[in-house]
């Protein structure tokens, strides 16, 4: 899936390519392997950037082909040569902008059917296409043969068989790039009727373009905004043309696109006679079983549960924020790092201001590092690493599936799982990925219930870890967590104007995540998160230093006691407040260092951890709500974010005191 | 035997305070038609009815009649709503006008279309007629949509009913294209499909729109 991958840059800046040399652009569907390919020819140098005027990100990079030099780009998914998403839409551009010297379509050849339609697109607009038929082994395994020769010679074009992901048919692929010549390739009849309309229009295009006029005078018919525009400003005396379209499309206004489908449909039917060859007999594969478990409710919830305990509770949780935050904050940090950077700064810097700054109670060492990279990156880490091997494995669009009905009474659809799911591991990022939602109402809520109720997995650790001693308090704090979040939910889409869009999606095949593939992405992601927290580490650690050098610190701690006392915690708590403003997950830290010093009982844990995860985002997050929402909208989430958080804090605190629970 | 639309309108009000109602008769005055239009006079001459001190009462030619009529009233409303997309008050005053078109045969074909249905949009029964009884003795269940297939059932695509056209293109691009064959894999609690090789996820409300034969 490529919603998430390479999310490593924020910034829109298109840079510029590297290396000039020829242009190969990777086209085809979403899940077909494009990425594996594209890593595969590419290497280690690779820029992503996003798409000018978009938020879509576009991967390239470079390869040494047979001697030559070549400029590889990699595209979103798509469907078809008319666009429907903003995705789509980009990676059309790119094919009419960048004039590729070769388009490598790329198909799964179990939807080989299916997925041709496009290939004829592509040819029709005379584009340099060579097919990659990719997944063949799965294929094959089902039991399908294809006959590439037959197909190649059908086409007219380079035709290869692959399975990118093991490594087959890369050394073809380079070889078709390399010899690639735009020679004959063939031409598919439609009917006399839909000849002749597009004879019609074609016949009166006459400037150059990236596409063919036959392929314009489609796009045209099919009532395509920015080639029409296109087409209108090129050519001049436009009226004629203009008019011409109107009137075919009003023609054949009852059954355009469907009777389109339907003629490329009957030539993919007959190219693949002879071509593609079905057993009798369906296989059903073990990834499939697996997949028939993973949605139905009855084994799904339990697979979910299960998928949860293991990777959540037990890697992210146990090994991240337990063993491995143990090891690299108590043993490294605390016991060698820590005092030996702090004897190098002593006697470095005589001055004691200085020496606090760096290695004070509010260092930028001695707290900001130790929290980054001792507490923060050992559980961010791992979390990544979990969600990368799920978003591989294809569970995701079937985690959709199962949640969907409930994900549309608090007014989101199944597609949301996934941004809600990335808000355990890092809120801001998740944030930035509810752009992939349809509707902005969706959006809204989904940036909403981020802010509120969805912890952070730094957070989360540190919260487990705190909570684990007393059982009662864990679930105390679960249960007021996801109440909130589904009566949030559930008076959001109640309150917010529009309807919840429909739900559809594609259920890629289930699959081992390959490796490679699985840390590269950890990777980036984790590179992504670095470059966003340490600086914001580092500044909170300024600002504190500089709050406790104006004694503003305390009279901050001093200001909120009376709101400490109201929700029933000591003044000390404060001090994680403040710590939660710059980030979340810092907070908690502070309040894991409360609890070591023994200051807080049950309940007041209970409250304070509550609170402080509801609480304001951190200024991270409140930065990317305000680029995706709009500084209005974010201030409205911010600010009653903060009013529900002391809300329900007081309203937790009163209930604990009366009931006596905790 | 051709009658008049006012004549039909009284069959239908007397069908409905009778039938529906669980009354003996009508009341003259609640029909809506004054009492000395000629239409009752109409249905009299053809023996449908009989008028005693205000009250209307059926003959049993009348009530046959009248089931009839308010078949193809009912049948119209389903045609203006459904197909015509034609709803709310202008949708109730134009099935009005529509139903007294659908008599010799034209009911019959109209309902096969619909797939004979069983209520009104308002929620009424539609008497069924010889048409609806041969298809269920047949069996042949016509056109439905995906969320009327049982699990591991499959069907030929029909048609697809949007009135969002980038769905409709989506949906195609996605393979879902009249002629091809659809297994419905699971329908909770989303709706699962296979086409080809692939298999897709929607919900209830997309599941309603693509219509397949069985």
């Amino acid at each position: 899936m490529g919603l998430f991958k390479k999310k490593a840059s924020c910034h829109s800046v298109q840079t510029e390519p590297q290396s000039s040399g020829k242009k190969v652009v990777l086209v085809g569907n979403p899940n077909v392997g494009k990425s594996v390919l594209f890593n595969a020819l590419t290497g280690a140098y690779v820029t992503v950037s996003n798409y000018p005027g978009t938020s879509v990100e576009v991967a390239r990079g470079s390869a040494t082909i047979s001697g030559g030099q070549y400029q590889i780009i990699d595209t979103p998914g798509m469907y078809s040569l008319l666009p429907i998403t903003e995705e789509e839409r980009v990676a059309r551009e790119i094919l009419l902008n960048e004039s590729p010297d070769v388009v490598l379509h790329v198909l799964d050849a179990r939807n080989l059917e299916r997925m041709l339609t496009m290939t004829l697109q592509l040819i029709d607009a005379q584009l340099p296409v060579v097919l990659v038929v990719n997944i063949m082994d799965e294929a094959e395994h089902m039991g399908l043969s294809i006959d590439i020769p037959l197909l190649q010679e059908k086409l007219g074009i380079p035709v290869i068989g692959a399975a990118t992901a093991k490594k087959r048919g890369l050394d073809e692929i380079r070889q078709a790039i390399a010899g690639f010549n735009r020679k004959k390739h063939a031409v598919f009849g439609y009917s006399k009727r839909l000849e002749s309309d597009i004879d019609s229009v074609a016949r009166l295009i006459n400037g150059d373009y990236p596409l063919s006029r036959k392929s314009l005078a489609l796009l045209l018919l099919q009532r395509d905004e920015e080639v029409t525009a296109m087409v209108l400003s090129r050519e001049g005396e436009s009226a004629a043309i203009a008019e011409t379209v109107r009137e075919k499309i009003f023609e054949r206004r009852e059954s355009f696109h469907l009777d389109l489908s339907m003629e490329r449909k009957g030539i993919v039917k007959g190219l693949l006679a002879g071509v593609l060859t079905i057993p009798e007999k369906r296989k059903v594969t073990f990834n499939e079983r697996l997949s028939r478990w993973a949605v139905r409710p009855i084994t799904g919830v339990p697979l979910l549960l299960v998928v949860l305990y293991f990777g959540l509770y037990k890697f992210v949780g146990d090994f991240g924020a337990g063993t491995l935050v143990d090891f690299l904050e108590g043993n490294i940090f605390e016991s060698h790092f820590n005092p030996w950077i702090t004897r190098v700064v002593n006697g470095v810097i005589p001055w004691e201001v200085i020496r606090e700054l760096f290695v004070g109670e509010y260092g930028v060492i001695t707290l900001g590092l130790r929290y980054a990279v001792g507490i923060i990156l050992p559980i961010v880490a791992t979390f990544f690493l979990f969600f990368s091997i799920l978003e591989d494995s294809g569970y995701f669009p079937r985690l959709a599936l199962l949640v969907d009905r409930v994900f549309k009474k608090i007014g989101l659809t199944g597609r949301a799982v996934i941004p809600m799911v990335l808000g355990f591991g890092c809120d801001t990022m998740a944030t930035m990925v509810t752009r992939t939602l349809e509707t902005v109402r969706e959006r809204v809520i989904a940036t909403l219930l981020l802010a509120l109720a969805i912890p952070c997995s730094a957070q989360l650790g540190v919260i487990l870890a705190l909570l684990s001693k007393a059982p009662g308090a864990l679930m105390a704090w679960s249960v007021c967590l996801l109440l909130i979040f589904l009566v949030i939910g559930f008076l959001a889409a109640r309150l917010m104007p529009g309807e919840t869009p429909m739900f559809y999606m594609e259920l890629p095949p289930m699959r081992l995540p390959q490796l490679s593939n699985v840390f590269t992405k950890t990777y980036t992601r984790m590179q992504w998160y670095f470059m966003e927290i340490l600086p914001l580490f580092v500044l909170a650690s300024v600002l504190l230093w500089i709050g406790k050098l104006t004694h503003f610190f305390e009279k901050a701690v001093e200001g909120l006691s009376p709101v400490m006392a109201a929700i029933g915690l000591p003044k000390e708590v404060a001090v994680a407040f403040i710590f939660g403003f710059f980030r979340r997950d810092y907070g908690a830290a502070g309040l894991y260092d409360l609890q070591t010093k023994g200051i807080l009982n049950g309940r007041q844990l209970t409250v304070a951890a509550v609170t402080l995860t509801l609480f304001i985002p951190c200024v991270a997050q409140f930065l990317i709500m305000k680029r995706e929402r709009g500084m209005k909208v974010a201030l409205a989430i911010g600010l009653f974010v903060s009013v529900l958080a002391f809300g329900s804090g007081y309203l937790l605190n009163e209930f604990l005191v009366v009931t006596r629970l905790l | 035997m051709k009658l008049s639309d006012k004549a039909e309108e009284i069959l239908e009000a007397m069908w409905i305070a009778v039938e529906e109602e669980g009354k003996g008769f009508a009341e003259m005055e609640g029909i809506g038609i004054d009492p000395v239009d000629p239409a009752y006079a109409e249905l009299t001459s053809h023996a449908l009815i009989e008028v005693k001190e205000g009250r209307v009462y059926f003959r049993p030619e009348g009530k046959e009649e009248g089931r009839k009529t308010i078949r193809r009233h009912r049948l119209a409303e389903r045609l203006l709503m459904d197909v015509l997309n034609v709803r709310g008050e202008a949708g109730d005053d134009k099935a009005c006008q529509f139903e007294h078109l659908l008599n010799e045969g034209v009911d019959a074909k109209v309902c096969t279309m619909l797939n004979h249905p069983t209520t009104c949009p308002h929620g009424k029964q539609i008497p069924p007629g010889e048409c609806c009884e041969e298809a269920r003795k047949s069996g042949d269940l016509g056109v439905v949509p995906l969320t009327e297939l049982k699990s591991n059932e499959e069907g030929e695509i029909a048609y697809i009913q949007t009135e969002d056209s980038k769905k409709m293109q989506k949906l195609m691009a996605m393979g879902v294209l009249p002629g091809n064959r659809i297994i419905l894999m699971q329908s909770f609690p989303s709706y699962i499909f296979r086409v080809g090789f692939s298999e897709f996820a929607i919900d209830t409300a997309m599941a309603r729109e693509i219509f397949v034969r069985r």
